[in-house]
């Protein structure tokens, strides 16, 4: 008799379809898979170590490199928990700015995923359709924090300025001329307010054409149902959350069930999947954006509508304006310590959560009253959903690895910090 | 909130009623509610932890480990008697609350714990990074490698006595045609302000106004 042994294959680290940087040996017999023993690490920055040596606002802007697909969302986290350390009280408008740019960022991180694990699963043209709405929302992080991804908008006591009352404009170049320019920037013409209105009042149509290119696509159907099937309770033993624990059937929506920032005034709806395959998963996604999208226009409503303050008044903590600095000498007292010693956090430990776009993103802060963090743990969603990669990988064929990997919304930077 | 605080509070103190004088306290700070248990209690308390259904603890957040050789400064005011913590996050899906689980290990020299991976599989890789890490080894972990670091890596990076900067560097070295490992150049560089702890900082002011507490 012949003898029959199993292949050992390696995927990665340098794989269009690993999504960054993520090894995978994979034990095969023939074309199916015994065993995944996913390899991380390849970026491994020590952002937990490197915030130890820094000020605490200095911690930020390495927030946003974590998921650097949801910036904003990751900043959120760590303002949590520095000003529950701090027992600082956020403004209600930047209440309200956190939120409409969490669901900013999660239809970014949404719009993302789709095109990508679309072009992974071989539909190549998605990428092309939620990388132009993409864009919009680019500008818009652009337009709020000078930054197209890495934004640094979000301070400890709020958010870093106000909403700006004009959107940056498309220059005639040696590409676009004039005509043009102008058809571009007409929906640039208000507010950034206006200009999130019209884009909720355009994604509808765009959310269904991702239907009508997806959802009942043959060859997109046969490659994602059945595929990665997680049970609720493996789903809840394995540590997942977000969209990956609703499309099991749990419902659990950390901004229904402990909200945050001002998602108790949100009306939304939190859908959730019965089979718990990869087909779930999107279709869970997808209606997320929808609901996003219904929450960035209430929010847009709301701050219409609500002129206030944006950063908290307590200059210990949050720099004192501009214009003080030249005319008052305790502002400038205050801006000297913020800038030189930043701010001191009470001797102390908080975990704070926020339902990131890919699941429960924590930050377990501990402070030893110093003017740095003493300990900073990141809680990734991504980790425990990449550790369940050989249980859910197990008995199917390589190819549906890719699709797994795909349905998980692994972004390396977060599960590897 | 607090009132449920107050009734996990309860609730964990009669599922542990049985555990010898000081084998765990309960501490109350920020709205949160941390559990320290003695290491030899550790995994008992983690299977009651999510079978008591009045607990229902059915999902491990996080875990991680933390080196407290360096709290407090050089005052060291505060510090714990003990080098190396684990700190498990749990929370609740039926009864909608967290806790969080601390537990010393008894030797500084050689941290070892039991491993709650049986207890909650989701701790698997948990633990492999506080192992890489921090050097914590789990006892009854079936696959404790390192997870983070580099293949071959020495030493367990956030230990404090870890230096920022590592004790290692690679470069490409063309003449042997592959990529080689060679003491740190980098010189340890002073990128930290100046460390203040004062105490009551903000508080004098900031109370009235901004809600500082």
């Amino acid at each position: 008799m012949r003898e029959i042994r199993n292949y050992t294959i390696n995927f990665g680290p340098q794989h269009p379809a690993a999504h960054g940087v993520l090894r995978l040996i994979l034990e095969m017999d023939g074309e199916v898979i015994e065993r995944a023993d996913p390899h991380i690490g390849l970026l491994h920055r020590a952002t937990e170590k490197l915030v130890e040596t820094r000020a605490w606002a200095q911690a930020l802007p390495y927030m946003d490199r974590l998921d650097y697909v949801s910036m904003m969302c990751n900043e959120h986290a760590y303002c949590l928990a520095v000003e529950k350390l701090l027992g600082v009280e956020v403004p209600e408008r930047a209440r309200y700015i956190r939120t409409m740019f969490d669901e900013v960022t999660r239809l970014l991180n949404h719009l993302l995923w789709v095109g990508c694990h679309a072009l992974d699963v071989g539909a190549m043209t998605m990428a092309l359709y939620t990388f132009r709405e993409r864009e919009d929302l680019m500008d818009a992080y652009e337009a709020v924090s000078g930054a197209r991804m890495h934004a640094a908008y979000y301070r400890i006591g709020g958010v870093s300025r106000d909403l700006p009352e004009k959107m940056p404009q498309y220059e005639e170049s040696r590409w676009k001329n004039a005509r043009q320019v102008r058809e571009m920037n007409a929906n640039r013409q208000g507010s950034l307010l206006d200009f999130l209105e019209d884009f909720t009042e355009r994604f509808p149509k765009c959310h269904s054409e991702y239907h009508t290119l997806l959802t009942d696509n043959r060859i997109w159907k046969q490659r994602l149902v059945d595929i990665g099937v997680v049970s609720p309770e493996r789903a809840r033993q394995l540590g997942f959350t977000g969209a990956m624990l609703r499309a099991s059937g749990v419902e659990w929506d950390l901004r229904k069930k402990q909200p945050y920032a001002a998602y108790e005034r949100m009306e939304f709806d939190v859908p959730v999947g019965t089979r718990g395959d990869s087909y779930d998963r999107y279709l869970v996604r997808m209606e997320e954006m929808a609901q996003s999208n219904r929450i960035i226009r209430q929010c847009i409503d709301w701050l219409r509508a609500h002129p206030g303050a944006v950063i908290s008044d307590n200059h210990k903590i949050t720099p004192p304006p501009r214009e003080a600095i030249s005319s008052n000498m305790e502002a400038l007292i205050h801006h000297f310590k913020l800038f030189s010693e930043g701010i001191q956090v009470p001797e102390g430990e908080v975990y704070a959560a926020i339902e990131h776009p890919k699941g429960e993103m924590g930050v377990y802060a501990i402070s030893d009253g110093a003017n740095k963090p003493y300990r900073l743990k990141i809680r990734a969603p991504g980790f425990a959903h990449l550790a369940a990669m050989d249980e859910m990988a197990r008995g199917h064929m390589l190819a549906d690895v890719v699709t797994i990997i795909g349905s998980q919304d692994v972004v390396f930077g977060e599960i590897d910090r | 909130m607090s009132a449920k605080l107050e009734r996990l509070a309860e609730r964990l103190t009669a599922c542990l009623k049985d555990f010898p004088e000081g084998a765990f306290t309960l501490t109350r700070a920020h709205g949160e509610l941390r559990l320290d248990v003695a290491a030899a209690y550790y995994l008992e308390a983690a299977r009651r932890l999510r079978d008591t259904p009045e607990l229902a603890f059915d999902e491990m957040m996080d875990l991680c480990g933390v080196d407290y050789s360096a709290y407090g400064g050089e005052t060291g005011e505060n510090r714990p008697a003990r080098r190396f913590a684990v700190v498990v996050h749990l929370l609740s899906m039926t009864q909608n609350w967290r806790l969080r689980v601390r537990v010393f290990a008894e030797e500084d020299g050689a941290p070892a714990l039991s491993s709650v991976t049986a207890v909650w599989n989701a701790a698997d890789w948990y633990e492999r990074e506080a192992f890489d890490l921090f050097g914590v080894v789990f006892d009854g972990h079936a696959d404790l490698r390192r997870i983070l670091t580099d293949y071959g890596f020495v030493g367990h990076p956030f230990r404090k006595d870890f230096p920022l900067t590592g004790h290692v560097e690679m470069r490409y070295d063309p003449e042997q045609g592959r990529v080689i490992y060679e003491a740190a150049t980098t010189s340890p560089r002073e990128v930290t302000p100046r460390i203040r702890r004062e105490a009551g900082y903000g508080a004098a002011r900031g109370a009235g106004k901004g809600g500082a507490s």
